[in-house]
This record gives structure tokens, sequence and C-alpha cells, in this order.
């Protein structure tokens, strides 16, 4: 294992911003360092969090950020290229998620991977125009679309009796938009392939320019069901960037946010699966409680999405949730899994339907709740804190992979938060924690949040004058969309709405 | 018992049919409005009016017909075959009164025949569409048919041992004259046999989801997709007689008190009062079980009607040992 070169930030590596350890440390290297640098990472298991592409006029930038914990280690690799031909030897045969990150990286940048075995648009569709790169800095104005002449490549299954399913994008009921192709022998899945990002809104281009406070509408929207999370992965980053300090008593508000947003996404989804396999009185109870808790999040923070609480070195609620309300919620949810986990019907679609197994999760790079469903114990609560965890917080893992394992770990995770929520707002009494983010310095922030899907990364760059340069993101749904597919095999073609659901993953995260 | 058609006059036996077709025609839709109704109210909602389906056939039946240029003729004549089908099931089949129209060729095996035509009718047309969807419906629809139309004639071949006769006005006059019948072992199993056929016919759940828009867990739903404006609803409309009738056809063969046995008028008007009472109570219990469970994943829809089909079986057996 070569050793890795160590090059420290200017107020040094271990930063002991929150009374956490955090060991940060960013290393600038030549192209051909790359894959040597990389294997290390790798074999010292760290995982690739990100490539970020920066148009810097003269010169291109990738910044490869890789994440450890715990304890929290977060290592950059900067690579700068040449801008007229910008070419970096793959990381495909290190990483799958690289493979993925490269592909975006050619389509949005132009930067080639070389030696990428799979080298196709990811997410620019055929009828964008060939060589035109929307995040350079040059791209100009929207170019005329060609004609989607080259199809899809899809892999044709051949043999005898294999059939080919095309649904969507457009669905018959109210869900975002995407595009799948099953090659199915009778009703058993061969194979799935997913074409997304028909809901490419170019966010990370919105973010340039932006004054440091606007960017929170944008971070709000970026997936409607992860405000806080998107949000305050954002809010960390810049906070990161601008060195500045949040007191411990704003970041337990944040957490408390960030948990009841779990709470009521998870509960969404509960009652989601079980109308997915026709029992309907299970979601009804399910979208009841969905929506005290809205209310009650309305109440917390004036919007029943959680959004505006939280911004750049403050955070302010209207009031704290009370043990009394925790208490019934948890209770009603109660009765609610006793539902669901009572009919033999509604465990016997669950069981064993679209297992995920903890290989295939590993090889994938899955995260989040599809990666602690198969047994993978990683949780940026834990690997990645921006606070001190609660004493009463646990890393919650299944280990069958199936979509009863995501299930549980999603009911087991709602007891848990409403747990953590009641012991954080016992210490608090401040509402409103306000710090200056001024003096202005440019630097750049990482900011990692568990959100309710997985770990959602966050890294803003920003300028000395309160203007943000650059926001690259990741929504845990860009890396788990494929585990999806695995998942799928063998599994029979009307489980595929209850799969997916189990999964859950965002369209409008993963397009961006 | 047969002789009695000729005592009651043609002119009577075509009313009591005329009479069956238009309680069905409406009786259908409105008793798919009340399973609607029954769901929601369960799952605390107040939910659509029960006539809904009444309204949704004539707001339908005033668009205008669109035909996929990839259709052929299969297509625009599977509604009216299946609506049709249904329709002189209807007729012939002691329903309001014991005496229709035709009730001597109404055996037991040309009414199962009727409506197994009106299913092979819509999978013909969800073939025909051309599109995935529609071939997977057809698809799942046979191989669901397959297993349920030999439970539906064995179940029913048990109550026509019992009676002695194939003869549904036969089997239901005779059931009216031996009240004991009703609670005998091979009446009580080929009931719940038929009941499993029943909801497997209509596609309620366990079976199918009707409320579903997840296209690919779809069974009757998916062959019907490409439909549209007045085919739509008469698609709709003959889905619903079948329903109406055959928990009619259900309610009649085993608690058949209250059908008209003579040509009074009244007594027919008694008769379709009942007969929706009857089918009410049966549709009204078949909900509650569908609220109270899942849908089964689709290859354990088998396993259910297998089950069905051994207890039709078995009903048959009981019935051959103790005659």
């Amino acid at each position: 294992m070569s050793r890795l070169e160590k090059h420290e930030f200017a107020e040094g590596a271990t930063s002991g911003a929150h009374g956490l350890e955090r060991v940060s440390e960013r290393c600038a290297i030549s192209v051909a360092e790359l894959v040597p640098q990389a294997t290390a990472l790798f074999a010292m298991q760290y995982r690739l969090a990100m490539i970020a592409a920066h148009d810097d006029l003269e010169s291109l930038r990738l910044v490869y950020v890789f994440l450890k914990g715990p304890p929290d280690n977060r290592f950059e690799l900067v690579v700068q290229l040449d801008r007229e031909h910008p070419a970096v030897p793959s990381l495909s045969h290190l990483s799958f998620s690289a493979s993925r990150f490269e592909r975006e990286n050619n389509d949005l940048f132009g930067v080639e991977p070389v030696g990428h075995p799979f080298l196709r648009r990811l997410v620019l569709h055929q009828h964008w125009p060939e060589g035109f790169h929307p995040m350079r800095k040059d791209a100009g104005e929207m170019p005329a679309m060609c004609l989607d002449a080259s199809p899809f490549p899809f892999v044709e299954v051949g043999g005898r009796e294999v059939y080919e399913i095309p649904v969507g994008p457009v669905h018959a009921g109210v869900i975002e938009p995407g595009h799948f192709r099953f090659s199915v022998v009778g009703e058993t899945i061969i194979k799935m392939k997913a074409r997304l990002w028909f809901v490419h809104r170019g966010i990370e281009r919105l973010f340039e320019g932006r004054e440091l406070q606007s960017g929170v509408e944008i971070a709000e929207r970026i997936s409607g069901d992860s405000a806080v999370g998107h949000n305050l992965a954002y809010c960390l980053a810049v906070e990161e960037a601008g060195r500045v300090a949040i007191a411990p008593e704003g970041l337990a508000l944040r957490a408390i946010l960030l948990e009841l947003e779990r709470v009521y996404n998870h509960i969404a989804n509960i009652g989601d699966l079980c109308n997915d396999v026709g029992f309907g009185i299970a979601q009804s109870r399910a979208l009841v409680l969905r929506e005290r808790i809205l209310r009650l999040n309305a109440e917390v923070t004036g919007h029943r999405l959680l959004r505006g609480a939280i911004r750049p070195g403050s955070v302010e609620l209207l009031r704290l949730p009370t043990p009394i309300e925790l208490d019934s919620i948890l209770n009603d949810f109660e009765g609610l899994v006793d539902l669901a986990t009572t009919n033999s019907v509604v465990m016997d679609r669950f069981r064993g339907t679209a297992a995920l197994s903890r290989e295939d999760a590993m090889g994938i790079g899955a995260i989040g709740v599809t990666a602690r469903a198969s047994g993978l114990v990683v949780d940026a609560r834990r690997d990645h804190p921006f606070m001190e965890p609660d004493d009463s917080f646990r890393v919650i893992c299944e280990e069958t992979g199936d979509v009863l394992a995501r299930f549980l770990v999603r009911v087991r995770e709602v007891r848990n938060s409403l747990e953590v929520i009641g012991t954080l707002v016992e210490n608090l009494s401040d509402l409103k924690i306000s710090t200056d983010i001024g003096p202005r310095r440019n630097g750049s922030g990482l900011g990692i949040v568990e959100g309710w899907r997985g770990s959602i990364v966050h890294r803003v760059e920003i300028d000395g004058y309160g203007f943000i340069t650059r926001c690259k993101i990741v929504d845990p749904s860009f890396l788990n969309w494929p585990a999806l597919a695995v998942a799928l095999k063998d599994t029979i073609v009307p489980d595929f709405p209850l799969a997916n659901k189990s999964f859950n993953l965002s369209y409008a995260g993963n397009d961006l | 018992m047969i002789a009695g058609i000729s005592t009651i006059g043609l002119g009577v036996s075509i009313g009591a049919s005329l009479l069956q077709l238009i309680a069905v025609v409406l009786g259908g839709p409105l008793l798919m409005g009340l399973m609607v109704k029954i769901r929601a109210r369960a799952e605390g909602r107040i939910g659509p009016p029960i006539r809904q389906p009444l309204l949704d056939l004539r707001k339908l039946a005033s668009k205008e017909r669109i035909h996929s240029e990839h259709t052929s003729v299969v297509f625009a004549v599977a509604p009216i075959a299946l609506v049709a089908s249904v329709a002189v099931a209807i007729a012939i089949t002691p329903l309001v009164s014991t005496f229709p129209v035709l009730g001597r060729s109404a055996d037991l095996f040309v009414v199962v025949f009727l409506i197994l035509s009106g299913s092979v009718a819509l999978a013909l047309a969800g073939l025909d569409s051309g599109t995935a969807f529609g071939g997977m419906g057809s698809s799942r629809a046979m191989t669901i048919g397959a297993l349920a139309e030999p439970a539906l004639l064995v179940a029913m071949l048990a109550l026509s041992i019992q009676a002695g006769s194939s003869n549904l006005p036969e089997i239901v006059s005779s059931t009216l004259a031996h009240p004991g019948w009703i609670a005998s072992p091979e009446r009580l199993l080929s009931f719940v046999a038929l009941l499993i056929v029943v909801i497997s016919e209509t596609g309620r759940i366990p079976v199918d989801n009707p409320s579903t828009h997840l296209e690919l867990t779809m069974v009757h739903e998916a062959m019907t997709l490409e439909y549209a404006g007045p085919e739509l609803g008469l698609v709709l409309l003959g889905q619903a007689m079948r329903l109406g009738f055959l928990f009619a056809l259900v309610a009649n063969l085993f608690f058949p008190w209250g059908i008209a046995s003579g040509s009074n008028p009244a007594g027919f008007l008694l008769g379709t009062v009942i007969l929706g009472a009857k089918t009410v109570v049966l549709v009204t219990g078949v909900e509650l079980i569908a609220i109270s469970t899942a849908k089964l994943r689709l290859f354990r829809v088998p396993e259910l009607l297998t089950g069905g089909f051994v207890l039709a079986v078995l009903a048959v057996v009981t019935g051959l040992v103790t005659r």
C-alpha cells in the first residue's frame, strides 16, 4: 500500500469545531497519482462519496471526496485538469459508485474517464447535442435539441419467451417520472433497466452566484421530502467553509428537525408499503398519523415540511415538541405497526421479496436504509456526526435485505427517532441560536447529514464576498438506484411496485 | 317442476327476465359503489356516493369513441360480447323469479360457459391492443380463470347432485322445497368454494386490487387499459353486471327464499327487493373480508383457487356419498 501524502487544512487537520473528533485532509495530486492514491484509500476502507467537478476557467478541477467512519475521516483528492482535453484515469475498476460519478462528469463537464468500460450518457438524454456540457462556465445558451434518434442502450435479453415490458416515464398514478424496462420470462424479472433524469433541473448550477443565505431556498427544494436533510447538509457545508461553529444547543435543535423529518417520511413509507399489497386500511391510518406530524411540524417551524427553520449560522424554532405529543405519536404508531405485522398476508408479501444481499449492497456502494436493511452498519449520525450523538441513538440494521427488512428498519428507526427527540427536548430552553457567519473568507466545506433515505453530502465552495461558487450535491438515491435493479433479479413483475416503494428512492434528488 | 314454466305463460316469463336484467344492470354498478363506500368508511374517509359508478357510466357514454390504430375488430367487439354474454346469463338464470324465459336451457354448464366467454372476450381484447400491459393482464386473467372456472363448475355440480338436475331453476326450486339442504355439508363446502371463485372472477382483494393504479400489479384492469369512452363504459358495465350476477346467483343457490315462484307481479317486485337485500348482505361480507386482508402474491393466487377447487371436489364427494 502506497503511503498517502497528507496536506492539511490551514486550520489544522483535526477540527474541533463542534467538540467532535474529525479528521479532514486534502491532498493535491497529479493525474498520474490518482489511481494509486484511490487504491490506497479504498484499501483503508474509505468509500467514495462524490467526485465534484469544477470549472475554474483556466483549468478544470476534480475533487474526489472519500469518507470513512467512525471516527469521522474525510479525505479529499484534488486533481487539476487541462481545460482543452480534460481526462482522468477511470476508477470504475475500484468502485462502482466512481463509474457513475465519472459518467455524470463526462456529461456535465466533458471530463473523460479514460478506461471506463461503460461510458454512456447518464444525466443528459440522447437529444442533447454532442459536445455540449451544461455545467461548463462557457456553456452559453441552451442549444437546440436533436431528435432522440439514437435509442437508449438497453441490454436486450434474447431467447425464447423473453418479453419486454416498458413502463413510464408517465405513470398511471402520481409518481415521479422514470422509465423502467423489464425483460421477463413469464412473470419473473430477468433484468430491469431504469432510465432516469427526466427531472434534471440543473439545481447545482442554480446555486452558483447566490448569496449564502439564499441558497437555503434551493437546498430545501432539491427533494421536497428531504427539506431538512438537504438544507442542513448545505448549511453545514457553508459553515465549514466559513469556519463558523454553531453552539451545541443549536445543533440539537437541528437534530430534532432532522429526526422529525425522518419520522414523518418513514411513517408515510410504511403506509405506502401496506397500500401496495392492497392493505389500504393500514395506509389510511399511516396517513392520519403523518398528517398529525405535519401539523406538529407547522407548529414547531411554521412550515409543514419543516422549511425555513435552518439557515447558515442559525436555527430558529417556534416551539419544541412536547413529550406528551411524542408519546401519543409513538402510541398510534405502535397500533399501525401491529396492524401490519399481525396480518399474515402482508408479512408474506414482504418476506423474501426483492432481497439485496450484503455483498451486493457493499459492491454497489449502497447507503442509508437500503444498506442497513442488508446488514451494513452505515449511518452518518454515527460515522460523520455533526453533533455528539445522543445516548439513546442506535444504528438500526436488519440482515435479510428484503422488503420486510427495509420495512423493519424504518419501523425501528421511527421508534428510535422519537426517543432521540424526547431526550433532546428535555435539555433545551432556547429556541433561537444564531451565529454571525462573517467575516467573509473563501474556502470549501463538506456537509454530511443522515437524511431519512441515507447520507446526503453537499460540498460547497464560497468566494470571499459571501457568494457560492459551486455546490455539489449527492443524494443517497444516486448511489442506491442501481441497487434496486440488482435486488429485482428473480422478483416477479407484480412485486415491482412493492420493491420500488421499499427502496423509496427520490427521482428529484437523483436527477438534480 | 319444469312443467311449472308452462303454467305461467311466456309473457310473464319474458317480463320476469326483463326485470332481472334491469335489476342487475342497475344493481351491479350500485353494488360496486357500495363496496367502494364500505372500504372508504372503514378507512375513515367519506368516499364517493354509492351511485358514483352509474354516474361514471353516464359520463363515459357521452364521450367520443377512440380506437388505437393498432387494434382490430376483436377490440371493438369484445365489450359488446362481454355485456351480451352476461346479459343472456342474467336473463335465463332464476334471480327474481324461478321461471325466467328459456329457464329450461338454464343449465349450470351453460351459465358457467357464458361467464367464461365474457372473460375470453376481454382477454382477446387485451392481446389485440398489442401493448405489454394488455398481454400481461390477459395472461394473468387466463391463468387465474383456468383455475377458477373448474372450481366454479365443480362447486355447482355438488348442488346439482343434491337436486338431481343440473338445471338452475330446478336446483333453486328443490332447495325451496327442502329447506334442510342448506345446512348440509356439501352445501356449506360448495358455498365457500363458490365464494372464493366469485371473489377471483370479480377481481377483488385478495386476488386483484380493483383500486390500484400500479400498472404492473393489475390483472383485470390491465386488459382494459386501452379502452376509453363508451367502450370503456361497456366494459365497466359488463364487469359490474357480472359482479351483480355472480353474487345474486350465489345468494339464490344457497338462500333462495324470497324468489317469486308464481306469476303475481307483486311477487316479482318483492322478489327483486329481497334479491337486492341478499346480495347487499353478501357483498358487505365479502368486502369486509377484503378490507381485513391484503392482496396475495400473484403466485399464491393459484394456491387459494386450488383450495377452492378442493373444497368443491369435497362437496361433490360428500354429495355422492350421502346421497
